[in-house]
C-alpha cells in the first residue's frame, strides 16, 4: 500500500495561516492503515490547527472529515456540498488523493498535509518498510519475491555490492537497512535456486518505469465509450 | 592484446604488476595530483584515478586520465555508475578512449548519501557488471548497448573490483566468475588486511580457475595512523581490520619512527605476502593521502624494481 508521514506541525501552520475555513480531509484506506492520513488524525490535526490560531489571536473554522478512498471521483463526489463551506482542504490523502482532489474541484485549493513516502508494508507495530518502485516490469519471479529495484540501494541486478557486511546495506546509520541481494542469495539458497545469482543480468529497460515519462494505461476493453 | 596498454602488457608478460591510486582534486587545479603522479612514474606501471571517490566531488577521473595520458603516463580511468546513465557513461568511454585512455575501471560507487552531496538523485541505470559487458560489447561487437553500430572501433582492458572481505562471503568468488563473464579482464581488490581471508577466498577463485580468466591485483593501503585505522574497521562496510592489526600499530607509538614507519613496514609485509599467494598477478597501492610514500614502498618490497618497459 501507500505509506505517508505526517507533515511537521509548523508546516501546516505556515501552510494554512492564511486561511479562515479549513476542511481536513482524511483518506481512508492506504494512509489510514500506516496511521498517518486516516479519520483520526484528521481529527487531531484539525484540533492542533485550531489550538494554534487561538493562541495566535487567529481563531479558525476547522472541520475534520474523511472519505474511503480519495483517488476516486465517485468517493469524493459526495463532497460537493461540503467543499462549498470552506475555502481550503487540507488533504491526508496520499499525493494522488490531492490530485484527484484538485482534478474534481479545480476551483478549490487543496494542500497536502502528508509526505506521500513509498510503497510498502507494515514489518511491525510502528514499522513500515518499501518493498516496490513500481518499476513496470517486475522481476519478482527472478529473485523469489525479494525485489533488488527496491531493497537494494543501488538497485543492483547482479548481487551485492563490495558495501554488503553481515547482512546490512553500506548506508545503514541509526536505522538499519539489510543488504536486498544477502537477503535475495539466502532465499535462492534455501530454495535451491543459486544459480540464478551466476546469471549475467542484462542493463534494464527502465523505459517502463517513471524514466519513461509520466505513465498512463489506456483498456480500450475496460473503456466506456459515451455516445454508443 | 585488448588495449595494450602499459598496464596490459605488464601483466601479459607476466611480471606482477603494480599501480597506484590517485584522487583528484577538489578544486580546479590538478597540480598535486599531477605532482604525485611524476614522482611515482617510474614506481608504478598504472594510475588508477578515482571517480568521485566516496561519494566527494572531485576533477572528473576522465579529465585527470587525459591529463597523464598527455605526459606519458597509463592511466586506468575508474568509472562509477552513480553518478552517470548508459548514455553518459558510453560517450565516457568514447572520450577517454578518444583521447588515448586504454584502461577502463567500472565500480558501483559508494552510495551518495554517504558523500559531500548527500541529497543527490542516485542514477544506477545500469550495474557495475552490466558495465563491464556495456564497454566489451562496444569493444568485440562495435555496437552500443542500444545495439547501434560505433562509428569507430574500441580498444579497452576492462577492469573491476571484487571484494572477499564483504559478505556473503560464500558468494563472492561466484559474483567475481560472473563478472568475468560480463567482460572483466583485470580486478583489484577490496583493502586487504585479513590475510586470512583473502587466502581463503583465493583458494576458491584458483579451484574455480578464475586467476586464468582474469588479472587480479591485491589492494593495499598503508595505514598512516590509529585513528585512520579504528575509523575504517569501524565504519568503512567491506573493510576488515584484524584486531591484531590494531594492536601492533598501538604497539609502535614508542618506537623510532612511530605508527608511521609501522604502518609502512606492515604494508611492504603484505605486499610481499601477497606476491606468495596463488592466483595474485600484481598489487594495486591505495597510498591515500600519502602518495609520496609509495615509492619508498615498492622499493622495500624488493624485487620489484626497476619496472618493465616496452618498445611502442
Amino acid at each position: 500500500m501507500i505509506i505517508g508521514e505526517r507533515k511537521p506541525l509548523e508546516e501546516v501552520f505556515d501552510r494554512t495561516s492564511s486561511f479562515n475555513k479549513i476542511l481536513v480531509l482524511g483518506c481512508e484506506t492506504c494512509v489510514a492503515v500506516c496511521l498517518a492520513g486516516g479519520k483520526k488524525e484528521a481529527e487531531e490535526t484539525a484540533e492542533a490547527i485550531s489550538l494554534h490560531r487561538k493562541k495566535e489571536n487567529q481563531p479558525v473554522e476547522v472541520k475534520a472529515e474523511s472519505v474511503q478512498r480519495q483517488c476516486e471521483f465517485e468517493f469524493i463526489d459526495e463532497f460537493k456540498d461540503l467543499m462549498n463551506d470552506y475555502d481550503v482542504v487540507l488533504s491526508l490523502a496520499c499525493g494522488v488523493g490531492v490530485q484527484t482532489m484538485v482534478d474534481r474541484y479545480p476551483e478549490k485549493i487543496v494542500l497536502p498535509g502528508l509526505n506521500t513516502t513509498f510503497l510498502g508494508y507494515p514489518l511491525e507495530q510502528g514499522v513500515w518498510m518499501e518493498n516496490c518502485q513500481a518499476c513496470g516490469d517486475c522481476v519478482l519471479d527472478k529473485t523469489h519475491g525479494i525485489c533488488p529495484i527496491t531493497r537494494c540501494t543501488k538497485s543492483m541486478l547482479n548481487g551485492p555490492c563490495g558495501g554488503s557486511s553481515e547482512g546490512k546495506c553500506e548506508i545503514s546509520g541509526d536505522i538499519e537497512i539489510e543488504c536486498g541481494w544477502h537477503l535475495i542469495h539466502e532465499r535462492l539458497k534455501a530454495l535451491g535456486k543459486l544459480d540464478y545469482m551466476e546469471e549475467v543480468e542484462p542493463p534494464k529497460n527502465w523505459s517502463t518505469s517513471f524514466h519513461g515519462g509520466p505513465r498512463k494505461i489506456v483498456r480500450e476493453d475496460v473503456k466506456i465509450v459515451r455516445g454508443e | 592484446m585488448f588495449a595494450g596498454s602499459n598496464l596490459e602488457k605488464v601483466l601479459a608478460n607476466g611480471h606482477f604488476a603494480i599501480t597506484g591510486e590517485l584522487g583528484p582534486m577538489r578544486g580546479t587545479d590538478l597540480g598535486p595530483c599531477l605532482e604525485h603522479a611524476e614522482h611515482m612514474r617510474n614506481h608504478v606501471d598504472a594510475f588508477n584515478i578515482t571517480d568521485n571517490q566516496t561519494a566527494v566531488v572531485r576533477i572528473a577521473s576522465m579529465a585527470t586520465a587525459i591529463k597523464l595520458v598527455e605526459r606519458g603516463m597509463d592511466p586506468v580511468m575508474q568509472m562509477t555508475v552513480r553518478d552517470r546513465n548508459r548514455i553518459c557513461l558510453q560517450a565516457d568511454v568514447l572520450g577517454g578512449a578518444s583521447c588515448g585512455v586504454k584502461n577502463f575501471l567500472c565500480i558501483q560507487g559508494d552510495h551518495q548519501t554517504l558523500g559531500s552531496e548527500p541529497q543527490a538523485k542516485g542514477v544506477y541505470d545500469v550495474d557495475s557488471t552490466q558495465l563491464m559487458k556495456v564497454i566489451k560489447d562496444m569493444r568485440d561487437e562495435n555496437k552500443f548497448v542500444s545495439g547501434d553500430e560505433m562509428e569507430a572501433p574500441l580498444d579497452a582492458f576492462i577492469g573491476g573490483v571484487v571484494n572477499p572481505f564483504a559478505d556473503p562471503f560464500e558468494y563472492r568468488p561466484a559474483r567475481f566468475a560472473k563478472k568475468i563473464a560480463a567482460g572483466v579482464n583485470f580486478v583489484q581488490t577490496q583493502c586487504i588486511y585479513d590475510m586470512d581471508r583473502l587466502k581463503e577466498y583465493m583458494k576458491r577463485v584458483v579451484d574455480m580457475g578464475l586467476h586464468e580468466k582474469c588479472y587480479i591485483l591485491a589492494g593495499i593501503t598503508p595505514l598512516k595512523a590509529i585513528g585512520a585505522a579504528m575509523y575504517m574497521k569501524n565504519n568503512v562496510a567491506g573493510i576488515i581490520i584484524p584486531d591484531e592489526i590494531v594492536k601492533r600499530l598501538k604497539g609502535a607509538k614508542e618506537k623510532p619512527g612511530g605508527v608511521k614507519a609501522e604502518g609502512l613496514k606492515l604494508c611492504v609485509e603484505q605486499i610481499q605476502q601477497v606476491k606468495e599467494i596463488e592466483g595474485i598477478h600484481g598489487a594495486h597501492i591505495m597510498a591515500i593521502a600519502w602518495e609520496e610514500k609509495v615509492p619508498e614502498i615498492v622499493e622495500a618490497v624488493g624485487g620489484l624494481m626497476p619496472r618493465p618497459k616496452f618498445d611502442d
